[in-house]
């Protein structure tokens, strides 16, 4: 045993000493659900350091799809949830599993396809160009993910008219993924995507992609914030969360994120300071 | 980490992100190996050394055990350890602790596993000296631990492997949190879905080459220790 003793003694020593030395400083830091377009996108990046500056507190971001990120929430694993589909929010406020629900920003979903734009869509309005694809049958990459622009799409679908659940078509891929992964997958198979604007800008294997529909009301993406109720789990960090959520729909917060821009786009429009819902 | 810069540069600057995020992949991984050998190599010997009804068995189980899927333990735990599951109060979701947790419940069966083959295989050489020389059951263990430590050394370098490789599991307990939580095999997950794929390689590379210099300390270690004890 003199060999095998000292050696685990030594590996454990080390782990716990290489874990523990990243897992100091845990007192001020609150756990926020969000998307995965607020991360792809790098706004947390740009986000974040600013609030710890401000306010000492580490914000953990756990990226999921939106329907994951309120699932997190709803299961008292998260003390704030940031994301993007306002029936799905309201839902979660509406059941108690939130305090409040506050507007932060938008931006707008675009139809990603090839340059070459087999079905033809490219300037069309949202619902013509989603009917086209499927005339076509052109390659169509969904996520597939409840995600909150999975379901902004899926919204667009009826929207054209178009029941793609039960055409099980061949064109149309669920791949279960993140945004990121998504553009991925649709520049590898050259196929049409939707994306929220901010994954897209800062988005690096763009292959033979581009945007080919914008700019139609439809494509309006709303993102909001909440507490999770301390009252359901009171493992929630009330004050440090609360903290967050001021700090996100503040003048300062606001301004904070109207700054973050990629090669000079701006990606996310800030727009708490509209009336309350 | 900054997007614009390629993974080898952010070595040889000595990117604080990225050297976080390497010490948490060992650290983890490590402590990992260490749990599952205090409890898998004992264990293996254990089955190794005693014959019951149903052995057979549990033997067939451990071994099918090694091929526990990740994503499945990750998901296991996660329910076991979220707010609103049973074990919520311990607070350790989320946390490099329950990433520990995940991984050594995954390697445990591939260390006893592999104690367990080898221990057995010693036991049918050393089986008449230990008896005639009448060890009891504990230090016929220690012995046949001791002695078979050489080749116990694979078992724990597979489960290091396996722990060090994994990401199913830590992504769903850990959740990827930027310089808390973010290992490297899910940095890799992370940069693949950016579209940052020279980057997400980069960081792949270094894993890779990461795993070999412990497998060949390991290997060096086992050749001077073996010409030092004969």
């Amino acid at each position: 045993m003199a060999f095998r003793r000292p050696f685990l003694a030594l590996a454990m020593l080390l782990g716990i000493a290489l874990v523990s030395s990243t897992s100091s400083a845990e007192d001020r830091s609150i756990v926020v659900a969000s998307t995965t377009s607020t991360q792809d996108s790098g706004l947390f990046g740009y986000l974040l350091p600013l609030f710890k500056a401000k306010t000492g507190i580490d914000v953990k971001v756990i990226a999921q799809g939106t329907g994951q990120a309120l699932d997190t929430g709803r299961r008292g694993d998260a003390d704030v949830v940031f994301v993007h589909a306002k029936p799905q929010e309201e839902r979660f406020v509406a059941d108690g599993f939130g305090v409040k629900r506050f507007d932060v920003m938008y931006n707008d979903f675009v139809l990603i396809g090839p340059k070459s734009d087999p079905a033809g869509v490219k300037g069309k309005d949202i619902a013509t160009a989603l009917k086209a694809i499927e005339a076509k049958g052109a390659p169509f990459v969904s996520r597939g993910d409840r995600s909150g622009t999975h379901a902004a799409e899926l919204a667009l679908w009826i929207i054209a008219g178009i029941d793609v659940a039960s055409a099980k078509a061949a064109w149309y891929r669920e791949i279960g993924q993140g945004m990121g992964a998504a553009l991925n997958t649709a520049s590898a198979m050259n196929a049409y995507v939707l994306s929220d604007r901010g994954t897209w800008i800062a988005f690096k294997n763009r292959g033979d992609l581009d945007v080919v529909v914008e700019g139609d009301k439809r494509l309006f993406n709303q993102y909001g914030v909440m507490l999770v109720n301390p009252e359901k789990y009171p493992s929630v960090k009330k004050e440090l969360g609360q903290t967050f959520v001021d700090w996100l729909i503040s003048p300062e917060g606001q301004v904070a994120i109207a700054g973050y821009k990629i090669d000079g786009q701006q990606l996310f429009f800030p727009d708490a300071a509209k009336k309350p819902d | 980490m900054p997007d614009h810069l390629s993974a080898l540069q952010l070595i040889l600057s000595g990117d604080p992100a990225l050297l976080a995020i390497v010490r948490l992949s060992l650290g983890v991984s490590l402590a990992a190996v260490a749990l599952a050998s205090a409890i898998g190599m004992p264990l293996g010997a254990l089955l190794a050394l005693t014959h019951f009804r149903g052995r057979a068995v549990l033997v067939v189980l451990l071994n099918a055990m090694m091929g526990l899927p990740p994503v499945v333990v990750g998901l296991a735990l996660y329910l076991l350890l979220s707010r609103a599951g049973p074990l919520g109060e311990l607070g350790i979701l989320f946390t490099p602790t329950a990433m520990v947790i995940a991984q050594t419940v995954l390697i445990v069966p591939i260390i006893a596993a592999l104690t367990r083959q080898t221990v057995e295989d010693l036991w049918v050489e050393y089986h008449d000296e230990l008896r005639a020389m009448n060890v009891g059951a504990l230090g016929r263990m220690t012995t046949l631990l001791w002695d078979a430590r050489f080749s116990l050394l694979t078992a724990l370098l597979a489960g290091f492997g396996r722990a060090a490789a994994e990401v199913g599991a830590v992504m769903i307990v850990g959740g990827n949190i930027a310089g808390f939580t973010r290992t490297m095999t899910t940095t890799v997950a992370l940069e693949t879905s950016k579209g940052n794929l020279p980057l997400a390689m980069g960081v792949g590379a270094i894993l890779i080459v990461i795993v070999l210099a412990i497998n060949a300390a390991a290997w060096g270690t086992r050749v001077w220790s073996q010409r030092v004890t004969g």
